[in-house]
């Protein structure tokens, strides 16, 4: 620049462009404390309280309730159910981003806001569709009785209901990931001699590992999580069709407070443990995109 | 005979990409397929490599149809225009990818990739992640990817599109030297005329999925078989005359005529070279004023505005701009000194019939 031109002016301008972006400060702490205070009134408040109930009446109350043989049972129901779906929901999600992501084909657009829709559904809505199916009066429901098969007040209900909810999540996560990085490395493995399913393992994997990771705990956390579908189709019979979800309900109702909590506080260790993961995974992926992005030579060691 | 092409066309939907292209390519030959963006050259490199099949037309390598030879079979080494490396491997596994999917001993791959790191100046770099890389380092670690399992062909894709301007001439000059040592038949698309003259012993052009003319770079600048080629390659003057007194006339320019009929239209091309100028205004037929000076090193681009508004470009070396006093705004004459007949007839315009009369070659003189 210039010496000649005096300093006045400048520093003027500067702050007048610093006010055009940046508001002013009682603004600012105004609105963070609105998030703030929000965010603790009804998000951190109500989780504390789930542990201050839980613990209300000490450490022993607590392990006993949580070993009460219904809840016992519940936690691992819960567990079975979330073990066979997630991995269903894995596979399901692979193929569908590979699908989406990978090939040109008609209705393309429609499969993608298909598999949105158990996102946009209420899931008591999910749950009453798989009555409606397999219910005694259902659809189905007369030759599955006749072969002695049961679907709703059932295990397998429980499941159905659980994956129609969770099954959008992993392919969600994967189909923008497997989009932005097009089919350039899985062509290039192909000319290298790669079959298919070496090409997928060796390169399309490792590349969307993370992604995927981040889809499967999302949907881990919403399979053990659920509660409308699975109520629906579940029947509430204690020890044998309720999931953990129900249990605490059905405790809550009972008035028994301190083993609702306590079966509460399991499910919210779960979406601590979520949220810490997905967190961690975040800044992994973050980190991989940028650097995979950087044009710079070795600036980062990693 | 290395890879043939015979008739071969390509279609998307009711998209035509390429159309009938035959063309054969040499042993150990180093071939630019050179035009426009969405010319076809890319697909036809694809199917070469066998990421697409033709629809029609066959392909041959040695002599043997290929068609249906899936792509891992091809033994081709593909380069990708974004280099397509294993983002999540470091540099030795991208290189050694070819040689494991194949078996190949680890002792044995270890050598080969240490040599290839070696040879494409990758010493020490062999456990980066191509994020770690630069623009350079990639392509070199994408094209030794590519060779590592001594593939029969290297097929490049815009080879120099993604790097700037400096590193684009070392990877040039870097790709010819490599040919030479490997020896390897090579293949590259690109849309750049002068990375096609400089780099390759043979220039195919496409346009609009067509082949338009195959040949040396210099058979290529100097006998274009037509409009689009004599314009693609390099700059070229062009213009529209007309049949008057049995001269070729535009304004005050006018050209010898083969004997053609009064009032037939004729375009005729020239290079800027062609176009010579001096200060001294007797010394050449026609007049005209030195509107725009272009400084491109040793050389200048000018354009020159005839009276009657005739805008021509010619190049003169800078020495003898100096040495003649000029500068913008001087008046010149100038003369041409050679020139290309590209068609003749009321609808000159259309590429078909200028292929027709590419008979008609360089005229010396005025």
């Amino acid at each position: 620049m210039a010496g000649g031109i005096p300093r006045g002016p400048v520093a003027a301008t500067n702050i007048k462009s610093r006010r055009g972006i940046e508001e002013p400060a009682l603004i600012r702490r105004v609105l963070i404390g609105i998030v703030v205070g929000f965010v603790g009134v009804f998000l951190l408040l109500p989780l504390a309280n789930v542990f201050a109930q839980a613990f209300a009446k000490g450490w022993s109350a607590y392990v006993q309730a949580l070993q009460q043989p219904d809840t016992r049972s519940a936690v691992l129901l819960t567990l079975l159910v979330s073990a066979i779906c997630v991995p269903l929901n894995l596979v399901f999600g692979v193929v569908a981003a590979w699908a989406v992501a990978k090939f040109q084909f008609r209705g393309k657009a429609l499969l993608i806001t298909l598999i949105d829709l158990p996102f946009s559904v209420s899931p008591v809505v999910s749950g009453l569709i798989y009555v409606v199916m397999f219910g005694a009066q259902g659809f189905l429901g007369p030759w599955l009785d006749s072969k002695d098969i049961q679907i709703i007040f059932a295990v397998p209900g429980i499941v159905l209901a659980t994956l129609f909810v969770t099954f959008p999540f992993v392919a969600r996560e994967l189909i923008p990931l497997m989009e932005a990085q097009g089919s350039d490395a899985e062509q290039a493995a192909l000319t290298l001699g790669a079959t298919g399913w070496q090409t997928f393992r060796h390169v399309t994997l490792p590349s969307v590992k993370w992604g995927l990771l981040y889809g499967v705990i999302l949907c881990n956390a919403r399979a053990m999580g659920e509660f409308g579908a699975v109520s629906v189709v579940s029947g509430h019979i204690s020890g044998v069709t309720e999931t953990l979800p129900l249990r605490i309900e059905k405790l809550h109702q009972e008035y028994q407070s301190v083993a609702a909590f306590s079966a509460a506080s399991l499910l919210a260790i779960l979406a601590l443990i979520t949220l810490g993961l997905k967190t961690w995974l975040e800044r992994r992926q973050a980190t991989e995109q940028a650097l995979g992005q950087s044009d710079s030579p070795s600036s980062h060691e990693h | 005979m290395s890879i043939e092409l015979r008739q071969v066309s390509k279609r998307f939907g009711s998209v035509s990409a390429v159309e009938d292209v035959s063309l054969t390519v040499a042993d150990g030959e180093l071939v630019a397929l050179l035009g426009p963006s969405g010319g076809g050259k890319t697909t036809v490199l694809r199917m070469i490599a066998g990421l697409e099949v033709p629809t029609s037309g066959d392909l041959l390598v040695r002599g043997e149809r290929v068609n249906d030879v899936p792509v891992q079979k091809r033994n081709i080494g593909f380069v990708f225009q974004s280099y397509a490396l294993f983002k999540t491997m470091s540099v030795f596994d991208n290189i050694a990818f070819g040689l494991k999917i194949r078996k190949t001993p680890p002792a044995e791959i270890q050598t080969r990739v240490d040599e290839l790191l070696k040879l494409f100046g990758l010493d020490g770099l062999g456990r980066r992640l191509p994020h770690q890389l630069s623009g350079g380092q990639r392509q070199r670690v994408a094209i030794a990817r590519a060779l590592a399992p001594r593939p029969s062909v290297l097929l490049l894709d815009e080879p120099f599109g993604a790097v700037d301007a400096k590193i684009r001439q070392e990877l040039r000059e870097w790709l010819v030297r490599l040919h030479r040592e490997l020896h390897v038949t090579t293949i590259f698309v690109t849309h750049d005329q002068e990375e096609a003259m400089e780099v390759s012993n043979r220039i195919v052009i496409f346009s609009r999925g067509r082949l338009e003319q195959i040949g040396t770079p210099r058979e290529v600048y100097e006998q274009p078989k037509n409009e689009f080629v004599a314009r693609f390659i390099g700059v070229l003057n062009v213009l529209e005359l007309t049949i008057l007194n049995g001269a070729a006339r535009l304004h005050e320019l006018s050209f010898p005529a083969h004997g053609l009929p009064e009032g037939q239209t004729l375009r005729i091309g020239f290079r800027p070279y062609a176009v010579q100028i001096s200060r001294n205004l007797q010394e050449h037929p026609y007049l005209a004023v030195i509107r725009h000076v272009y400084f491109l090193g040793v050389q200048l681009r000018l354009e020159l505005e005839t009276p009657s508004g005739l805008i021509l470009r010619t190049r003169i070396v800078k020495d003898e701009f100096l040495r003649q006093g000029l500068e913008q705004g001087s008046s010149v004459s100038f003369q041409i000194r050679e020139y290309r007949v590209l068609s003749t007839g009321a609808n000159s315009l259309s590429p078909e019939v200028a292929t027709v009369h590419s008979a008609a070659t360089f005229a010396e003189g005025i």
